[in-house]
């Protein structure tokens, strides 16, 4: 009758000697390769110091004038630019500057790296479905595996600190402008693709004339939830001592600062919305051909 | 301008995943219908053997699904063959390498398509270049001499215009332009005007007409409009279930059709405006006037009434005399709709 009552289980003692034949040979691992690893990650490093330093000892007129120009030069509109401006003056004049100057940095060098890594992948992904056979339940896996289970292995190979934190937002953030690269070559017109081949073109020449410029509208919108998905990270990332927006977030979970948490988290949206505007506006100028210019 | 001799031999095509294992059964001569229900294989084309005339144009015509579309990408291997051979300039078109291939398919084809196929982000200069930049042309080349073919189809003042921002038949102009831009001999147009309203349909069969008498190429047309066929074919292979069921000039599919299948297709057809008095022209002379062979029947018919004896001489281009047609003769051509010929072609 046990059978039917209790669902075969390995037993307590196998279970316990196989999660620590697992946790032990991970620490031995860990402790064998982290420097190692840990030296691979340095030139990331530096660079986030670098720029997180660069933000802040910035004069923030400076910064302010920067705003202003990349967030016109993306969207086109004086309305957003100004916009765009006004928040960064109240956030700072509320005393988050230098931690908004954290945050930015990170969300950039997290962005730059999801680029420069999820749109070759989606490439690759886009021209043999073998390898999107082989991607595609990796991306679900990082989309919906609990943040902490990768947390934990990442912070024992490298400890707390940025990378790790940079790290941890990079594997969440990266599967939105993969997916939408591949998505975007595939949804490229057959007939135009046929246009192409019918004239000679090579794999690259179709590539980088055809498909990538007909696919940016999508590698766009990929790119956009990259930036969203890193912002939405933030918080999470300070538990791993990551400088910024997110710091007195969690101060504030800890010791019910409701003021603290509310101001700090409002920053947080308000980038998120800037950024969101300034990428979307951007994406749509991408398509303009689609309309036409001006319509006789 | 370089001439490309071109011929289908034996081409086969079988759509599955088992393509090849099949051929055996269809040159046994399974037929469409029985290898889709028994071993859920498409029969796309079924031997198929075409010399096409040189610097002419050859009309591929059937109606959808008889495999024309499949055919004419066989010729620049847009889609791959099951079995056969398409043999341009002694070349086996289907044992290029990759590289041949491309090489083959920048200095010999270029291509028309049904739905334009433009590159939406770039402007009608850009769009007619295009075939030029892919072979590397300096762009400042390839810019004027897009502007030479804009200015051909009658495009001018719209270079800087995007696809999205022009008609249909605007459209299918840059597409001509662009294929002809490439200066290769063969030109290969996947019902290029199916899509365009009548009136525009009718524009662009004219400037195509025009061009032709012009530049001479080797056109290769597809369409399932026997008019169309008609008025710019002067060879014409009919193609059903992906066989050719006839092929011949067009006065020979109107008054010789094949089958009950072309005579049924041909009937609508205004036989007056189509068939010229050399397909109905007999041995001898008589004392009417002379017309010229290449008259087409509603014209000959007010000459012949006028005529006497209702008989006229038939002369040729140069002007020699080579035969006679006579009333009665032009009315029953006229008027022959059943097959009552066919035994001859058989």
């Amino acid at each position: 009758m046990d059978f039917w009552t209790e669902i075969p289980s390995l037993g307590k003692r196998d279970l316990r000697d196989l999660k620590k034949g697992i946790d032990s040979a991970f620490r031995g691992f860990s402790r064998e390769y982290g420097d190692n690893i840990e030296a691979f990650f340095d030139p990331l490093y530096y660079f986030l110091v670098w720029l997180e330093k660069l933000l802040i000892a910035a004069p923030w007129p400076i910064i302010l004038f920067a705003v202003a120009g990349l967030s016109y030069l993306g969207s086109k509109s004086w309305k957003l630019a100004l916009g765009s401006v006004l928040s960064f003056v109240v956030i700072g004049y509320f005393g988050m500057w230098k931690d908004m100057m954290a945050t930015i940095s990170l969300i950039s060098v997290a962005t730059i790296i999801c680029i420069a890594i999820g749109i070759p992948v989606g490439i690759l992904m886009s021209r043999y479905d073998r390898v999107q056979g082989a991607i595609t339940p990796i991306l679900d896996l990082m989309q919906t595996i609990p943040i902490f289970v990768y947390l934990l292995p990442v912070v024992m190979l490298l400890g707390i600190g940025r990378v790790p934190g940079l790290i941890a937002v990079c594997v969440y953030a990266l599967p939105p402008v993969i997916r939408l690269t591949n998505l975007g070559i595939r949804l490229v017109d057959k007939e135009i693709l046929e246009a192409a081949d019918s004239f000679g073109s090579s794999y690259r020449q179709k590539l980088f004339d055809v498909q990538i410029p007909l696919a940016l509208p999508n590698i766009f919108a990929g790119v956009n939830q990259t930036i969203m998905m890193a912002l939405a990270m933030v918080v999470i990332a300070s538990m791993i001592g990551v400088k910024g927006l997110g710091m007195p977030v969690l101060q504030a979970i800890q010791n019910q600062y409701l003021t603290l948490g509310l101001m700090n988290g409002l920053a947080i949206v308000a980038l998120a919305i800037i950024f969101d505007r300034v990428s979307q506006r951007y994406g749509k100028r991408l398509q303009a051909h689609r309309y036409g210019k001006d319509h006789e | 301008m370089s001439d490309a001799k071109l011929q289908i031999n034996n081409l086969y095509k079988i759509f599955g995943p088992k393509a090849k294992k099949f051929v055996p059964l269809v040159k046994e001569g399974i037929s469409k219908q029985e290898l889709l229900d028994s071993y859920n294989h498409v029969l796309g084309l079924n031997n198929i053997n075409l010399t096409i005339p040189q610097q002419k144009v050859q009309v591929i015509m059937g109606l959808s699904g008889s495999g024309k579309s499949t055919l004419i990408r066989h010729i620049n291997r847009l889609i791959e063959p099951t079995s056969g051979e398409v043999i341009v300039d002694n070349k086996n078109v289907l044992e290029m390498s990759q590289t041949e291939l491309r090489e083959f398919r920048r200095k010999k084809t270029s291509m028309v398509f049904q739905k334009f196929a433009l590159l939406p982000h770039k402007t009608v200069s850009q769009n007619v270049a295009y075939g030029l930049t892919i072979q590397g042309v300096h762009e400042a080349q390839a810019k004027e001499s897009s502007h030479i073919w804009i200015e051909k189809v009658g495009l001018s003042g719209f270079e800087g215009h995007f696809p999205a921002q022009l008609s249909g038949g605007m459209q299918q102009r840059v597409g001509l332009a662009r294929a002809l831009a490439t200066d290769a001999p063969i030109l290969l147009m996947d019902e290029a005007f199916s899509a365009l309203d009548p009136l525009i349909r009718t524009d662009m069969q004219d400037i195509l007409l025009d061009l032709q008498n012009e530049l001479q190429k080797t056109i290769i047309f597809i369409t399932h409009d026997l008019d169309e066929a008609l008025r710019i074919g002067d060879n014409i292979a009919i193609l059903r279930d992906g066989k050719v069921i006839q092929e011949g000039n067009p006065q020979e599919i109107i008054m010789t059709p094949a089958d009950d299948y072309i005579s049924d297709f041909i009937k609508d057809v205004n036989r007056g405006k189509v068939i010229r008095i050399k397909s109905i022209v007999t041995k001898g002379s008589c004392r009417g006037p002379n017309l010229i062979s290449s008259l087409t029947l509603e014209n000959a018919l007010k000459e012949l009434n006028k005529s006497k004896t209702k008989e006229c001489n038939v002369i040729d281009e140069g002007g020699k005399k080579i035969g006679k047609v006579s009333l009665d003769s032009a009315i029953d051509a006229l008027l022959k709709t059943n097959v009552s010929t066919n035994e001859r072609y058989k």
